[in-house]
């Protein structure tokens, strides 16, 4: 990758992350872990590498983003918000009553979704059929799915990777954010889903396994996905839930978590 | 009289007509194709034909991914796993996120038969009429399914079909009008109105006769959309015969029973008895044996009748 752009999606991380800190800090409390460890992710697709238009969202051959793990929402919305899908009005008033930013991800209300989410499991179904249908139409869009580690013990995710696999949908990019932690503690004491890349590889999949916070690294991932065909694509992203949100970091886990505004402020150095 | 066609197989082949001109019809199964006549539409479009193998919820979210790009799926299973089994994935992924799925439920009730109570589904209604906007339709006969294709294709959100698969009761022919959620009267009547749905339809119309051997005059509605339900229709019935009897092969707790009495209570109170399942589970049986068992016979509906016509 180019130092200019890895410079430039490097800062817009940071920026984002910023701005869900602060979105979720003015709510007072959120799902922060698991928003900043796709953070790098999200970037890396909606600033790099995914065909959208804000001002035609519902464009028919755009890439689709499907953030299975719902409880992400404020990932998608800060993206959405600065890429300028919805007013930026919107981004203070996440949950707050009548909003289109509520917690969990629902495509009637915030333009820009590509699908509600927020039942786990089922985000990676619903890829899959845009997938069919977007072979079946040769409609060129990729088909982006971002599932997390706890979600995966759903068995409705071992479904649709059996399908995806078996018939080779090679517009299917998955992603799995490998955090190693969900709500009760460590995925790995509750119900393992350890060797995901063993797994993912013998369900059919084109299988990558790369540092999830590393944006040079998720940027080669998807191009050489692209370049895989006849295969479904699983890259894990081996990341750090609450990664670049110091407190979330340091806390013995940052699946929920109460923000004050002295945290937010302090983290992000936002005054206004 | 017994229909010559199949229910299954007239909807498979309507659909695969529809299609002709639609390109948006595409159609799920899972792993039952054999039961439901569907190769006939894999056949002519192998490529909108998507078998996903004994994986209903799969199915769903797939189908919810399908209208989300703009085509209209129709997905089919035995109804208890068309429903409970993928009730999540119906009631968030497509009812929830707004999406337009075409939901076949097949071998409803007591015509589960030798499948037993694991496959008998009296639920399937009750547990669809939750889902708010859910269109909950029962074909009566073969005619009405092919009849209700154009409107279920048509309706702007998810409709879940309970079929009964094979050669049902010949009710309708081919001058009927139908409309989903308009309830269709079959027979005009004073003292008391049989109110019925699918395989009970023909049982009414036999306890319509037999009443009127007895001197009661009975009318007959036949509701196959139980949601939205056709309230005017129900509002006229009671206050023209004051009297109803509901006749469902369901559990008339959530069921028709149910949704004929919300209407009633709120509107036009009248006297009214629920022949249906009541809070049991399926077993293995021969449809006329299950009937008896649960009390489905037209001679349980004429009984009902003048229970309703004594209490007014």
């Amino acid at each position: 990758m180019e130092s200019s752009k890895l410079e430039f999606l490097t800062a817009k991380a940071r920026q984002l992350r910023d701005d869900a800190i602060e979105m979720i800090g003015r709510f007072g409390v959120g799902h922060i872990g698991g928003v900043m460890s796709v953070m790098d992710a999200l970037t890396v697709i909606y600033y790099d590498k995914a065909k959208v238009d804000p001002k035609n969202p519902n464009w028919q051959t755009r890439d689709r983003v499907i953030m299975s793990k719902g409880h992400a929402g404020p990932a998608m919305y800060v993206v959405l918000g600065d890429l300028g899908f919805y007013p930026r009005e919107w981004e203070k008033t996440l949950n707050q009553n009548g909003t289109h930013l509520p917690s969990h991800c629902d495509r009637l209300k915030t333009p820009g979704i590509d699908m509600t989410a927020g039942s786990l499991g089922q985000g990676l179904s619903v890829a899959v059929g845009m997938a069919e249908v977007a072979r079946l139409d040769g409609n060129p869009a990729t088909i982006y799915c971002i599932i997390g580690d706890g979600e995966s013990q759903e068995g409705q995710i071992w479904e649709a990777s059996m399908y995806a696999g078996s018939h080779g949908l090679d517009n299917l990019i998955v992603m799995l954010d490998y955090n190693k932690m969900q709500l009760d503690g460590k995925v790995a004491d509750i119900c393992d889903i350890a060797s995901p890349v063993e797994k993912w590889k013998s369900f059919g999949f084109d299988v990558q396994d790369i540092d999830g916070n590393n944006i040079a690294e998720i940027a080669d991932a998807i191009d050489k996905a692209k370049a895989t065909k006849g295969k479904a694509h699983m890259i894990v992203l081996n990341t750090v839930k609450g990664k670049g949100a110091s407190f979330a970091e340091a806390a013995s886990n940052c699946h929920s978590m109460s923000i004050s505004e002295e945290l937010w402020r302090k983290e992000t150095g936002r005054t206004e | 009289m017994t229909d010559e066609r199949e229910i299954r197989q007239t909807l498979a082949s309507a659909l695969v007509e529809y299609a002709k001109k639609d390109d948006r019809i595409v159609v799920l199964d899972a792993d039952l194709m054999s039961c439901h006549a569907t190769k006939c539409f894999k056949e002519a479009f192998p490529n909108r034909f998507f078998n996903v193998g004994i994986a209903e919820a799969n199915m769903i979210g797939m189908a919810a991914g399908m209208s989300a790009m703009g085509k209209i799926p129709f997905t089919y299973s035995f109804a208890p796993f068309a429903t409970r089994r993928c009730f999540d994935q119906i009631f968030i992924s497509v009812a929830y996120a707004g999406l337009n799925v075409k939901m076949v439920g097949s071998e409803p009730g007591v015509a589960a038969e030798a499948n037993g109570g694991t496959h008998m589904p009296f639920e399937d209604m009750a547990i669809m009429r939750s889902i708010p906007k859910m269109v909950c339709f029962e074909p009566t006969d073969a005619t009405m399914m092919e009849k209700a294709l154009d409107e279920i294709v048509n309706y702007p959100s998810a409709v879940y079909i309970r079929m009964f698969r094979k050669k049902a009761a010949k009710i309708y022919d081919e001058t009927l009008d139908f409309k989903l959620g308009k309830a269709i009267e079959l027979r005009d009547g004073k003292d008391v109105t049989l109110i019925a749905s699918g395989i009970m339809v023909e049982r009414a119309l036999q306890a319509a006769d037999l009443l009127k051997e007895e001197g009661v005059s009975a009318k007959v509605v036949n509701i196959h959309t139980w949601k939205p339900i056709d309230k005017d229709a129900i509002v006229e019935a009671a206050k023209k015969t004051g009297a109803i009897v509901t006749c469902e092969n369901h559990n008339v707790f959530g069921g028709l029973g149910s949704a004929v009495s919300e209407v009633v209570v709120e509107n036009c109170p009248v006297p009214l008895k629920m022949v249906g399942v009541r809070d049991e589970f399926g077993q293995v049986g021969k449809n006329a044996y299950l009937s008896e068992v649960y009390g489905l016979t037209t001679n349980d509906i004429v009984k009902a009748a003048k229970e309703a016509i004594s209490r007014k």
